[in-house]
Parts: C-alpha cells; sequence; structure tokens
C-alpha cells in the first residue's frame, strides 16, 4: 500500500509519543501517505489507521477535521491561496482572481489536463510576504505580483 | 518575511534576518544555552528559575497575555510520572507572522527556553506543536532538535546532570482552533482538535491526562533573555504589568509590513513610521491592534495609544498576539468583516451550538449586507446573534467570532447603514482593487 520509504517515515513519528500513544502520529502518517499517494482514499486511510492500531473511523475523523488533507483526488500540483483578511487587503484576493483567469477554474477545480487545483485558504502565518499561497501543502510562495504567479504557472507547466 | 526594525531588541538581537544563523553554533556565538548551563551547574532551586519569571512580569505572547510565572507555579512539580511542557506555534490566528521568524532565525531559543520550562516544572517531555502551513520551518525545528539532541542539550542526563527532557516536534495541518491550547492537546493525541471543558485545567489534566504547561512560541523564546538579563532590567525594558519587549506583526496597508520587536508601551505612531507609514500616504482608516480576534479601533483612536496590554485594553481593544493590522481609507469595513466571518465560521470546529450556528448565520447576515440585500433590521440582529455566542462556548472562537463583528459594527455603524440602504459601497471597488496594490506593486 505504502512504499517503505513512507512506513520509515511513519516509524519515525510514531518513536516521538510514549509506548502505547501511537495514534498521536495519525496527523503525520496521514500527511506522508498523501504525499506519496496525492490524496487520501478510503483505503488508504484505512491502512494507515491499521497501522497504528487505530479504528478507521477515527482516522477518517482527524481527515476530515483538518484543512490540508485531500479527500479527492487533486492535479499534480495543489495550489492554496491565502484570502484571508491582512492578505486581501494587501492583494490576497486579486490574485486568487488572476489565478482563476489565468488556469479558467474556480476554487476547488482542476485545470482540465489534471495539472493544476485551485484552493482558497485560511492564514497561513505570513501575512507580511502577502500575497501568499502555498503548493502542495509544503512550498511557501511570498509576494505573489502577476509577474511573480506567471513564473511560478510557468515553472509548474 | 523579516525583522524589519527593532528597538531595544532582547529576542532579535543580532539575527539579521540570516537564513544560515540559525545553527546551534550561530546561537551559542549569540550567549545561547549559557542559562541553561548555569542553572544546571548550579542546581538552581526550581523556585528560584519561576520566581524570577513572575518578576519579570512576563505575559503569556500568544494572545491572552496571562502571567507566565504564575501559569508555571501551577504545575504540581512533586506529582510522581510524566509532565509534559508544550509550545504552542500554531500561528493562525490572522495577522500574526512572529512565532515563524523565531522558528525560522532562532530556533534553539525556543528549545533553550522550553527546556528550562520543563527543568523548572519538573516535566520531563515537551512537544512543539507548528503550524501545518509552514512546512520548510517545521522542516528546520526538526533539524535544530537533532542539533541540541547531540550536544546533549536535550534528552537524557542534560549536561551530565540528572535532568532529562525529551523534546519532539508535531506538525499540524490546517486547523485554527488548535491554537486554543486544550484543542492542541487533543490534536497531539491524534484526534480532531476540539477544545476541552475547562476545568480540569491542563496544569492537572493535560496532554495524556498528565500535568501539563503550554505557552507560546514567543513567551518560550523569551525566557533565557530574562534570565541572562535579569528580572527587573527585563520588567523595566517594558512598562509596570507590561514586561519586555514585545515582536509586532504589521501586515495591511502599511509601506513595510513585517515584525518589529519594541519595548511594551512604544506608542502606535513609532510603530507605524518604523513600518514607513501608511501605503502612499493615504489616510490611516482603521487597525486590528491584537490579530483578527481583537476589536477594531478607529485610526485617530490607535494614535494616541501606546502598544501594551493595559493601554490597547484600556482603548477597548486586547493586544493579544501583536498582530497589527492596518487599514487605510480604500478599506470597505463591510467587505473585510464579511471575510473575517467567513473565517470564523469555516473553522469553528462544530462542537457547541452557539458558535457553530451563530458563526453561519453572522456570515450569512454580512455577505447579504455586502452584497446589496442587507435589511434595515439586520444590524439589530447581528447584535442578537453575538450576544447569544460570547460567553457560550466552550473555547475562545466563539467571543472571537463575535468581538470583530460587535466592534466594526460600533465604530463603522454608517459605513455598513450605507451598504443596506444604498445596497453599494461607500469606498468604489476600484478604489479597494487600487488599495491592495497587486496590479500596481512591480511597477
Amino acid at each position: 500500500m505504502l512504499t517503505p520509504e513512507s512506513l520509515q517515515k511513519i516509524d519515525r513519528e510514531v518513536a516521538k509519543y510514549p509506548t502505547g500513544q501511537q495514534q498521536s502520529a495519525i496527523m503525520a502518517s496521514l500527511a506522508i501517505a498523501q504525499a506519496e499517494k496525492g490524496w487520501l482514499a478510503p483505503e488508504t486511510i484505512e491502512f494507515v489507521a491499521r497501522r497504528l492500531g487505530m479504528d478507521p473511523v477515527a482516522a477518517l475523523e482527524v481527515a476530515t477535521f483538518y484543512n490540508m488533507y485531500d479527500l479527492r483526488p487533486v492535479g499534480k500540483y495543489k495550489i492554496t491561496v491565502c484570502t484571508n483578511l491582512p492578505c486581501m487587503l494587501t492583494g490576497g484576493v486579486d490574485a486568487g482572481e488572476y489565478l482563476k483567469q489565468k488556469l479558467g477554474i474556480d476554487y476547488d477545480e482542476t485545470t482540465r489536463d489534471g495539472k493544476i487545483t485551485l484552493k482558497q485558504g485560511e492564514c497561513m502565518g505570513a501575512c507580511g510576504d502577502s500575497p501568499v499561497m502555498i503548493v502542495n501543502n509544503r512550498r511557501m510562495c511570498s509576494h505573489m505580483n502577476p509577474e511573480q504567479i506567471d513564473k511560478l504557472l510557468a515553472e509548474l507547466q | 518575511m523579516a525583522i524589519l526594525g527593532a528597538i531595544n531588541p532582547m529576542l532579535t538581537a543580532g539575527l539579521n534576518n540570516d537564513d544560515a544563523g540559525w545553527h546551534l553554533a550561530d546561537y551559542e556565538k549569540r550567549g545561547g544555552y549559557l542559562m541553561l548551563r548555569e542553572i544546571l551547574q548550579e542546581k538552581r532551586p526550581q523556585e528560584q528559575v519561576i520566581n524570577e519569571i513572575k518578576k519579570s512580569v512576563l505575559r503569556g505572547r500568544g494572545g491572552a497575555g496571562f502571567p507566565t510565572g504564575l501559569k508555571w507555579s501551577f504545575m504540581p512539580r512533586s506529582f510522581p510520572g510524566d509532565k509534559y511542557v508544550v509550545c504552542n506555534s500554531d500561528e493562525g490566528e490572522p495577522g500574526t507572522f512572529k512565532d515563524r521568524d523565531i522558528l525560522r532565525y532562532n530556533p534553539h531559543s525556543v528549545i533553550e527556553g522550553m527546556t528550562i520550562a520543563a527543568y523548572a516544572m519538573g516535566a520531563n517531555r515537551g512537544y512543539n506543536y507548528i503550524h501545518g502551513e509552514i512546512w520548510e520551518i517545521y522542516q528546520r525545528f526538526e533539524e535544530a532538535l537533532d542539533e541540541a539532541r547531540r550536544a546533549g542539550l536535550i534528552g537524557q542526563n542534560i549536561l551530565g546532570s540528572d535532568f532529562c527532557f525529551e523534546l519532539f516536534a508535531h506538525h499540524g495541518y490546517g486547523a485554527y482552533v488548535c491554537g486554543e491550547e486544550t484543542g492542541l492537546l487533543e490534536s497531539i493525541e491524534g484526534k480532531k482538535g476540539q477544545p476541552r471543558f475547562k476545568p480540569p485545567f491542563p496544569a492537572s489534566f493535560g496532554l495524556y491526562g498528565k500535568p501539563t504547561t503550554i505557552n507560546n512560541t514567543e513567551t518560550f523564546a523569551a525566557v533565557p533573555f530574562i534570565l541572562k538579563v535579569g528580572a527587573d532590567a527585563y520588567l523595566e525594558a517594558g512598562k509596570p504589568n507590561n514586561g519586555g519587549t514585545k515582536l509586532f506583526s504589521v501586515s495591511g496597508h502599511v509601506n513595510r509590513p513585517g515584525n518589529y520587536e519594541v519595548p511594551l508601551g512604544t506608542p502606535f505612531s513609532t510603530l507605524l513610521e518604523m513600518c514607513g507609514g501608511v501605503r502612499g500616504g493615504r489616510k490611516l482608516k482603521a487597525v486590528i491592534p491584537g490579530g483578527s480576534s481583537a476589536p477594531v479601533l478607529p485610526g485617530e483612536i490607535m494614535m494616541d495609544t501606546t502598544m501594551d496590554y493595559d493601554s490597547i485594553a484600556k482603548a477597548g481593544s486586547m493586544l493579544g498576539s501583536g498582530a497589527v493590522i492596518v487599514m487605510d481609507e480604500t478599506t470597505c469595513m463591510v467587505r473585510s468583516l464579511e471575510r473575517l466571518s467567513w473565517f470564523y465560521h469555516e473553522e469553528s470546529c462544530g462542537q457547541c451550538t452557539p458558535c457553530r450556528e451563530g458563526t453561519a448565520w453572522l456570515y450569512k447576515i454580512i455577505h447579504r449586507i455586502e452584497h446589496g440585500a442587507g435589511r434595515a433590521e439586520d444590524l439589530d440582529l447581528l447584535e442578537s446573534i453575538t450576544g447569544n455566542i460570547m460567553g457560550r462556548t466552550v473555547c475562545a472562537l466563539g467571543d472571537a467570532a463575535a468581538m470583530p463583528v460587535q466592534s466594526f459594527v460600533k465604530h463603522f455603524r454608517d459605513e455598513f447603514a450605507y451598504h443596506i440602504e444604498h445596497k453599494k459601497c461607500l469606498v468604489p471597488l476600484e478604489v479597494q482593487r487600487a488599495g491592495s496594490g497587486f496590479f500596481t506593486a512591480s511597477e
């Protein structure tokens, strides 16, 4: 189900918590599984839950509670744009609109070639760098004016 | 992001926004881990460390402003078995981005602060819960932990003493409510981050049901500096009842948004000047002085206020996390509040009915006002809903959703009334767009 590398990463996470508390590693384990698979299918969630000795429904509760898990397939690249107030004041909403127009999609949609999914995000804790967006949950892009967005899209093509 | 200015800095002294200067060797060159070494060598009594923090009047930097030393004294130090120290780096309060810079440029100050805290409270394990969206910072913190472990600064028998403290990083994955300390504990336990009913407080029933103390990143980072300069000097750096310096994250319509470390009690006008003033020389309209949950204040009130817990409370808001959101005359207050209300609706964990249902109604009503479908009775309706949320929920998210609504309507009632009556905004959308600078910033 998951590669040995992913399983090793999960074991490292489990080791952070006291004996018998391996459920604490569920958040990290789901993130590791998502990074490998692209999204969290029900059987992936179940597999991770069993590995940690949890009820699958308890893992599903976690997967549905936190915003950064994807429970449906997303594009190869997921761009999440912060549009919260501090970012909105300095172009966050405009950046989202610019991306929608450039990609021809709305929030929560994927381009027809399956490359890019666009998401609206909440505060990423980088308000001074607005407009801010994250690619695939991991790479934060700052000061994203039209020119920078064009550059990012060219790179992801 | 960067630390763009300071007056008498402590936490950020000598950092220079250097992305290569965060390592253990760099921190030690800046005097790092000296306090931990001294305390362990002297076998300093735990009580003495706690008293020093009490005397400094360090107040929690995460938002609530609770005296840190007092919080530490609640821990049952002699309780047998595991005790935990937890750092709250789940920095998701809109407008706040200071903890990210502390972890980015000076992660070892947090590690040293947490280790000293663990010593003082007799804790043997710790976790730093890091905001989901800052993966690169989380990775850096993991590396810093490895450095500290290899140098014997955390782990078993620290620096040859009999003090043991295991410290790990826990990565969040996108839930604002986990910034609430008991929601955060639930999250570390591998559950939905729904806050717990209190009491019992974490000092008696915390992580895995064990005694636990949770502090903010900046609070822990301040600890080594307080012990180094002494409690009196730290207190004097700020003002009475508001000890020390504070990092302010300034965002919105200023020329140089970023982090600024200034003594508590610094006039807002001085801070604004350090940020290069309002963008484009435009007129200051409003300021949210402590993160999106703090009541908004009109610009003229802020210009007469100093940046400390007591003064901002007197002016009718909260210092909160020190997130200063600046809005100039191109800002539509209805649209701004609409976005904030969406945020609280989206992030309500759904546990308490007044918050779950109330935040949905707040958003729905403000949305219809913004989109020209407001009704004459809507402002009273908003007032009534906020009254029914506040004080009726397990955690502070309900209050945090209600306070912006109350303060926006109170201070900018005319603008809301205009929207309802004329079905459009006082500030044309073109002016708002120009104000954001998105299409002009690169010119």
